[in-house]
Order: C-alpha cells, then sequence, then structure tokens
C-alpha cells in the first residue's frame, strides 16, 4: 500500500499526479477462500479487514452486490456517539467510539472524523428525568455524558430555539462531547484499500444467489460469478439479512423499514454539532460541505424499495423548523432512503447460527453506522474463533429465546 | 408514498393508515405447553419477504377498521385488498430476478455501475 502522506502528495503533485495507484484492486473471483463476507460496506469491509490484520486469514474475500458503501454506508447520516443505557450497548457502541478515534491513522485514510458533540433534547418532565438516568449510567459505563439546561444548550449550539412559548419547549439535553460525525464514504474506502494490501479481495459487481450447505456445514457460496468454495461465510448484508438468512434456511425476528434522509444546500458553518430530538423526532448536523444533515424516523411498513413518504419528512421538517426557525427559508436540495433491519429490542444480532460456518452481523436498526469499526472488530474475533468474545456474546441470537433482550427501544437515546 | 384502497373508504393517501405487521399470525391455543423457542417463533420471528407480503392495516384517521393487504415489498405494488378473516387472494407479482436484486422499478440502486479498470482504458487514453 503507498502510503499517504504530505511527501507523497508534493512529490505526486510536482509529477502531475501520474503516480498514483488504484487503492484497490478489482480482482476476479478465486474458485476458493478461508472465508467469504457478503456485503461490502463498512461493517463488512472492517470485519474483512480485522479478519486479516488480527486473526492473520488474509486468503479472504469481500463479495458486493453492486459498489462498496452503496448501501446503507452511502445512506446514512454518519453520526457517532456510544450515550445508550444499557451496559451490553454501551460496551460495544464505545469499543467502537474507542476506535473511531485513531481510525484515520491506522488506516492512513482521512475519515473526516469530528467529534464535535451530541446534544438530546428533552422536551418534557418524563424524558428529562430518564435522560439523566441514562446520563449517570453513561458515566457508570465510562462513556462521557453530561446534562444541559436550556442556557447551556444555547451557548453550544447557538441556532437553537429555546423559547419556553414554542409547542414542545426545550427544557435540556444530553451532550456527549466525544461524538460527532464523520466521512462515510473515506470510512468504507479506507477499510476498502487497508484489506486490500492485506490480499483480501474486494470483489464488486458480484451478488450471492444462494449458500451451499452440506450436512449442516456452509461449503460455499452460490455467486452471479459462479461458485465460491468456503468452510466460513461471514454475512453483513444490511437491509437484506432476512433474504441472505433464508438462503441458509434461517428465520430471523427482523423486519426491513425505509429510513429517509435529507440535505439543504450547502451553508456557510452555523450548527455546530449534532443536535437530535426523540419526542418532536428530527436531527440534524452539518457536513463539512455545508450542507445541513437531516433525518428522523423510519416510515411505519416493511419496504425494500430504497425510498420513503413524503408525509415523514413533512413531520421532521415541521419540527426542525420549530427547534431552529432559520431553516425555514433554506432550500432542500437532495432526499433519499435506506433499508434499516429493524430488530424488535433495537439491538444488532451478531451471531453463530445452526447452520455451521455460517454467522450474521445485521439487525443494526437505525443506526449502524456509529459502531461500524466496533461491530467489524467483534464480528472478525466470531468468525476467526467460532466463539463470541464478551463485548459480542450479549447479542447472539438465543437472546430472543432465553428473553435476555438488550431492549434500548424507548430506554435509550432511540433515534439514531 | 402510496394510495391504499380501503375496503369500506375507498382510496385514501397512506398517512391517513397506521401499520399492523405481518397478518395471519395467529395466536398459539395450547400456549401453557409451548417451549420458549416456539414462544420467541411467535413473538418474534418474521417472514419479511423481498416480494409479496400479506400485512395488516388500520384506517386509523377514518373508519378505524382493520384489514388485510398483499404488497410487492420490492417494490411497493400493492396486489389486493381483502377484509380480517379473509384468505389471501391469489397475486402475480413482479419479483427481483435474483433474491437480493433489484426490481425493474422501486430502487435507486439500479442506475449506478462501479467503474472497473478495463472499462477507464480509453477514457486514459484520451485524456
Amino acid at each position: 500500500m503507498k502510503k499517504y502522506n504530505v511527501f507523497s502528495l508534493i512529490k505526486e503533485g510536482l509529477s502531475g499526479h501520474k503516480g498514483w495507484e488504484p487503492a484497490w484492486r478489482f480482482p476476479e473471483p478465486k474458485a476458493a477462500y478461508d472465508a467469504v463476507v457478503i456485503g461490502g460496506g463498512g461493517h463488512g469491509l472492517a470485519t474483512a479487514y480485522y479478519l486479516a490484520k488480527e486473526h492473520g486469514m488474509t486468503n479472504i474475500a469481500v463479495i458486493e452486490k453492486g459498489w462498496i458503501g452503496g448501501g446503507n454506508s452511502g445512506r446514512n447520516t454518519t453520526i457517532i456517539r456510544s450515550n445508550y443505557l444499557f451496559d451490553e450497548s454501551a460496551a460495544i457502541y464505545n469499543h467502537a467510539l474507542t476506535l473511531w478515534k485513531t481510525l484515520g491513522q491506522e488506516l492512513n485514510y482521512n475519515i473526516m472524523m469530528s467529534h464535535r458533540g451530541v446534544l438530546n433534547l428533552a422536551h418534557d418532565e418524563g424524558e428529562a428525568r430518564q435522560m439523566k438516568r441514562r446520563v449517570e449510567a453513561n458515566r457508570l459505563n465510562g462513556v462521557d455524558a453530561e446534562w444541559l439546561e436550556p442556557e447551556d444548550i444555547k451557548a453550544f449550539c447557538p441556532p437553537i430555539n429555546i423559547a419556553e412559548t414554542i409547542r414542545y419547549p426545550v427544557i435540556g439535553a444530553t451532550l456527549q462531547r466525544s461524538g460527532g460525525v464523520n466521512r462515510h464514504d473515506a470510512v468504507v474506502w479506507g477499510y476498502a484499500r487497508a484489506a486490500d494490501s492485506l490480499g483480501v479481495d474486494i470483489i464488486q459487481q458480484c451478488e450471492v444467489t444462494g449458500i451451499a450447505i452440506e450436512k449442516g456445514q456452509v461449503t460455499g457460496v452460490e455467486t452471479t460469478r459462479g461458485t465460491i468454495k468456503t468452510p466460513k461465510v461471514a454475512c453483513v448484508t444490511a437491509g437484506h439479512t432476512s433474504v441472505m438468512a433464508k438462503m441458509a434456511g434461517i428465520r430471523l425476528p427482523i423486519e426491513s423499514h425505509p429510513l429517509q434522509a435529507l440535505v439543504s444546500e450547502p451553508l456557510k458553518p452555523i450548527m455546530p454539532c449534532v443536535c437530535m430530538s426523540n419526542a418532536v423526532h428530527v436531527y440534524m448536523s452539518q457536513s463539512d460541505k455545508g450542507e445541513l444533515v437531516i433525518g428522523a424516523g423510519i416510515d411505519p411498513y416493511l419496504s425494500y424499495t430504497q425510498r420513503g413518504s413524503m408525509d415523514i419528512i413533512e413531520h421532521q421538517m415541521a419540527s426542525l423548523v420549530e427547534l431552529f426557525p432559520f431553516v425555514s427559508r433554506v432550500r432542500m436540495m437532495r432526499q433519499w432512503g435506506g433499508i434499516v433491519d429493524v430488530c424488535p429490542d433495537a439491538s444488532p444480532i451478531i451471531t453463530k447460527t445452526p447452520v455451521k460456518g455460517f454467522y450474521v452481523n445485521g439487525g443494526w436498526g437505525t443506526g449502524g453506522w456509529k459502531a461500524t469499526p466496533g461491530s467489524g472488530h467483534v464480528f472478525a474475533d466470531l468468525v476467526a474463533n467460532d466463539e463470541p468474545n464478551d463485548i459480542a456474546a450479549p447479542f447472539a441470537m438465543a437472546r430472543f429465546v432465553t428473553g435476555a433482550l438488550v431492549a434500548e427501544h424507548g430506554a435509550a437515546a432511540v433515534a439514531h | 408514498m402510496f394510495v391504499i384502497n380501503c375496503p369500506w373508504c375507498g382510496e385514501r393517501d397512506l398517512s391517513e393508515f397506521t401499520y399492523g405487521g405481518e397478518a395471519h399470525i395467529s395466536r398459539p391455543v395450547k400456549s401453557e405447553k409451548m417451549s420458549d423457542a416456539e414462544w420467541a417463533e411467535f413473538v418474534f420471528m418474521r417472514s419479511n419477504p423481498k416480494g409479496v407480503l400479506a400485512e395488516r392495516w388500520n384506517h386509523a384517521s377514518a373508519c378505524r377498521r382493520w384489514f388485510n393487504m398483499l404488497r410487492n415489498t420490492a417494490t411497493d405494488d400493492i396486489l389486493a385488498v381483502y377484509k380480517i378473516g379473509e384468505k389471501p387472494p391469489k397475486v402475480e407479482a413482479r419479483l427481483p430476478a435474483t433474491p437480493s436484486g433489484e426490481a425493474p422499478i422501486g430502487s435507486g440502486n439500479d442506475a449506478v455501475k462501479v467503474i472497473l479498470p478495463d472499462a477507464g482504458a480509453d477514457r486514459e487514453a484520451t485524456s
């Protein structure tokens, strides 16, 4: 891998930028691999990278039906935080946050990580009590969290409207200063480049159409570019987790919904942090390009169409205009949808399955992006060792039978 | 956004309805004899198909009555509306050519392709 640094930039600048190499190869699929990761998004590429780097499994492939980062990795709103209520969630999301802090250096790729802080607003007394409880729970788990009164919120995020006269006044907020945003494409490309340089084959435009199983053991995958033999299949296909699991004869407690987001025309810097509200249901941050990045909740019905309904957008924009009156005359530029795989307890599934050698990492719902490095890290551990580590263990499928759910729905800051 | 043909009120906007999830999941009759795994199947497991789904809807902003609907989740085509207690009618749907492939319409994914190095060869020659 050619290092990116100031010297290579100067050298290439002086020689007309003719010496840059492609950041990853476009290999033909081999007949067999030690493991195959299905899904070339952030989580899948991170899984492959950690399999190669930490577990020495370099004869592996990532298979992607479209182009890498073209699914939910390219459709999310890039918010990073780890202020979840329960110990299990705090462990995995904080593991990810720790990795985010040095990921740019580790991958030698600028992921534009910005720890600008994440506000979660409270609009009534009940919600405020719940959030204060979460702040204390976060602190016990080593997650940085604090409670802000309205004047402090205004100081931290000046464009916000804290007037008591609005329909749902802002009465307080939690703040995680280490939260923030980064650049999703760069993360995907950084992981792809690093994994590729360790020998991982990234095979794009190749769709898995079947899982070959003999006597309860995975033997390979059928793809649109032929059969690939492998004893281990790691399925990381957000938006299609149920579809892929069905190929291995497995039913999951997942339902797939559209989740929409939109961006405004580019503005000069005005929004200094990420601001989220569960009660009026909208969140906003500003990208480095200057666009306001806005999102809210899922469309209620199941769909795989990557588009949603206008009433959802109308609802979140009405909330946004009340919280941030300045946006009322800002034009919105693009709107899109992605498909999120939602679990009944709003926590992911990272699990072995009854089919030996078939592993599933999915069901991250509306909030998978923030977990990308942590998810890939613990999933690689599971795939390599065939046993989950302490962080991944609570997220196994067995919890839906034992009842040991990690019920983040309604418990934590549920907006992602 | 789609328009739903309520069996009682006729065609109305989606925003008037609330969603009731997958249809035809009946409550087990001998629940006292069920294992935890069987309970998990009833409470949590869902078919979540990319294709024809039988689902329940409630016309919350008008007649407030429940009904069933068959919809193709790959395209959002509404294939049939029928009443609670009735069996789903036979329908034809435009399904994706491959299990996780994109349908002819209804997805933003089909327009963009990866540029392979070969495809870029002539572009380099002309620059």
